[in-house]
């Protein structure tokens, strides 16, 4: 016990640089995803029949197929034809197409589950469409997906550890560095879970803290 | 008649709340209890006193001379003797109309599914429903699951059935079908105890009723001489708002 | 097209590894749903101190990434063969998921069902086996789709300890051949694509077949 906690105190340093790309990779991709998502969930909803079926069709392709595949697409696919990305790069473009493929499921039922009436009475009033969900929709479906999205962006802040798979230097790659140097893989596995632990609570706790902070009386996503 | 149960000197409190103070009477066989009161008085609570839905803190309940309030007491052979039947049915949402009747004597009971059906169908013929024996709760009326619910409890082949204002949830029109099948069971002899709000048939079909207030029986008696002549101010007050509304 | 004959000549190869990739999948659906239906009941029907570790259980399981998992179960100071490893380690992380659809699922069942059958003299194990399974079943199988079609997807996490499935099938054919890199991870794209859309429209037949009047069905 007491060498593990040596062990753990000695690792630290390497551990702590790697919970920090851990979380950048994750701010960016997040905030891609949430981006695009909600661009993606729009166009499901609103956009011409065409559009409709080209956004379905990538939604749901991609949302058929592994992240990992996604990033080694990517990642070694894109870097064999010519176009080679930097590992932290391609992580971060790969995790934020999958992670947004998602938030547009989320984005698309908190836009349906918004009474008809309030697109009807916004366009009554003379607003364009695109006013209509720019100032009617948008802001009360930012706060129906609130939910379903911050569970999203939990799995996804976990999810960042695919990225050791591409050589990105976060904490799961660097508990595989120290524990490959120092012969102790498991203990430092055991490092990385517990500083993944804090971070994921941390994370859950800030996300159901903003939830409650921008809920509104009567506005419920429909069942 | 043989008396079936002796209620003696029962008491609950939910924390500091004392719901039931002193409670006793007792009912005999093929009798039907009434037991009136006005909301919050403790009705509901005596009845789940009585088959430990809430556990009492004192007193006996007799069953057949044997007291039942006791920690030795396996508690859940005495509840298959004593059917419930709840306000808002409670059927088995997963469960047809014959397997939410043949429930209790498969599964309760431990009888073959043979056994089981032929007990079911019987039941659910006796409440008239045996037309609707293939559908499920979900496309019933209310009337028609109380109905069931009461041919579930049937099913048990119980000693006496607690009935906890079985038409509070329902439409006047529904309240006469389920009121009648209870009339025609307690002239066949079945013993029960029915918590309601329906004085008609409290006054018309009981042959005692026990009018509860604050925990405690103010009166009771036989219904044609209470509903007349009430002997307490209490009884009184409280009958008089049926009056105006009758 | 070269890329198309290689493709077909390796597609025994990829039912190989597809194969392994359901074995996987299999296992650690298994290994989710009895500990994550234990631990939705204990965290339901348990005591407090029962209560208190099922969810203090499934919250580590639940922030701990697969991945780091993966490799705390495969570098355990015993030997563990890699796919048994993959099976529960992935099984550990899908059980916190999985317990999380079950207790939706009881918690939402009527109380008052519960009562009736307790009023009818049932044991506790039998309103659990009669009353709260069936139910819960039905209520939890269209959720239960979304973690298995997640899981399917996740079996290619077990590429990272060398278990030789879809992933791993692709990095060797990419190795002996070249310039093919894209088009042999689109194809694998769309092996995957296929498999959950197989899994899942046979979930949605299972649903069909269990719904009865009273159940919600899941529009789609
Ligand atoms: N589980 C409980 N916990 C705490 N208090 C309770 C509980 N059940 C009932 N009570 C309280 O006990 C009192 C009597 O309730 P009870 O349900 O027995 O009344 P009732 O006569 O059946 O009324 P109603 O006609 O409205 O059904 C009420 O004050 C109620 O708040
Ligand atoms: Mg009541």
């Amino acid at each position: 016990m007491v060498s593990f906690f040596d062990y753990a105190i000695e690792i630290l340093p390497e551990m702590l640089s790697g919970a920090w790309v851990t979380l950048q990779l994750s701010v960016v991709c997040i905030t891609v995803g949430i981006f695009f998502g909600m661009i993606l969930g729009v166009a499901r909803v609103y956009s011409s029949k065409f559009i409709y079926w080209i956004v379905t069709a990538y939604v749901e392709f991609l949302r058929g197929t592994p992240c990992l595949l996604q990033l080694f697409f990517i990642y070694y696919g894109l870097g064999d034809m010519g176009l080679l990305l930097k590992p932290i790069l391609a992580a971060g473009i790969a995790l934020g197409i999958n992670t947004s493929v998602y938030q547009a499921e989320y984005f698309r039922g908190a836009i349906q589950s918004i009474k008809p009436g309030q697109m009807v009475a916004a366009r009554s009033m003379g607003l364009s469409k695109w006013k209509s969900i720019r100032y009617v929709i948008l802001p009360q479906a930012l706060r129906l997906v609130i939910p379903s999205s911050s569970n999203e962006i939990i799995y996804m802040f976990k999810y960042t550890s695919v990225a050791f798979a591409v050589g990105v230097p976060e904490l799961l790659a660097q508990a595989d560095l120290t524990g490959a140097m120092n012969f102790r893989y498991f203990e430092s596995y055991v490092v990385a879970a517990i500083i993944y632990t804090i971070m994921v609570f941390a994370v859950a706790k800030i996300m159901s803290t903003i939830e409650k902070k921008v809920t509104i009386p009567g506005l419920q996503l429909a069942q | 008649m043989s008396t079936i149960l002796e209620v003696k000197h029962l008491t609950k409190k939910f924390d500091d709340n004392e719901v039931l103070k002193d409670v006793s009477f007792e009912l005999k066989k093929g009798e039907t209890l009434a037991v009136i009161g006005s909301s919050g008085s403790g009705k509901s609570t005596l009845l789940r006193c009585l088959n430990h839905l809430s556990p009492p803190d004192s007193g006996q309940i007799l069953l057949e001379g044997v007291n039942i309030n006791t920690p030795e007491i396996d508690i859940n052979s005495i509840r298959a003797d004593m059917g419930f039947v709840f306000q808002d049915f409670n059927l088995f949402t997963h469960l047809n109309i014959l397997e939410n009747v043949m429930f209790g004597p498969l599964r309760v009971r431990g009888l073959s599914k043979k056994q089981a059906r032929q007990i079911a169908a019987a039941e659910i013929k006796r409440v008239g429903m045996i037309d609707k024996i293939d559908s499920y709760p979900a496309q019933l009326s209310g009337g028609q699951q109380q109905r069931i619910s009461i041919a579930r409890a049937l099913a048990l082949k119980p000693k006496l059935i607690l009935f906890d204002e079985p038409t509070s949830a329902l439409d006047p029109e529904l309240t006469g079908e389920v009121l009648s099948v209870m009339t025609a069971l307690a002239n066949e002899g079945m013993t029960a105890i029915v918590v309601t709000h329906e004085m008609g048939f409290a006054r018309s079909v009981a042959d005692k009723v026990i009018f509860i207030d604050q925990g405690l029986i103010v009166e009771q008696g036989e219904p044609k001489i209470m509903f007349a002549t009430p002997r307490h101010e209490r009884t009184r007050l409280f009958l008089s708002n049926f009056v105006r509304l009758e | 097209m070269e890329i198309l004959r290689i493709l077909i000549s390796e597609l025994p190869q990829f039912a190989k590894g597809t194969l392994v990739a359901l074995e996987v999948l299999a296992g650690l659906l298994i290994v989710g749903l009895v500990l994550g239906l234990a631990i939705a009941l204990a965290e339901i029907f348990g005591n407090t101190l029962i209560k208190f570790l099922a969810t203090t259980l499934r919250k580590f399981l639940w922030a701990i990434p697969q991945l780091v998992l993966l490799f705390l179960v495969f570098y355990l100071p015993f030997d563990l063969n890699r796919m048994l490893a993959a099976i529960i380690a992935l099984g550990l992380c899908s059980s916190a998921f999985q317990s999380q659809i079950f207790r939706g699922a009881i918690l939402s069942i009527q109380s008052g069902q519960l009562e009736a059958a307790k009023a009818m003299g049932l044991s506790k194990p039998k309103i659990i086996f009669y009353i709260v399974i069936p139910q819960m079943i039905r209520l939890s199988i269209g959720p239960w789709t979304n973690e298995f079609s997640s899981e399917l997807k996740d079996t290619s996490l077990a590429y990272v300890v060398g278990v030789v499935e879809i992933m791993r099938n692709a990095k060797y054919i990419i190795a002996y051949t070249y310039g093919n890199t894209a088009a042999v991870y689109l194809f694998v794209g769309i092996l995957y694509f296929t498999l959950t859309r197989i899994g899942t429209s046979f979930f949605y037949r299972l649903e069909e077949r269990l719904w009865v009047p009273g159940f919600e069905k899941r529009s789609g």
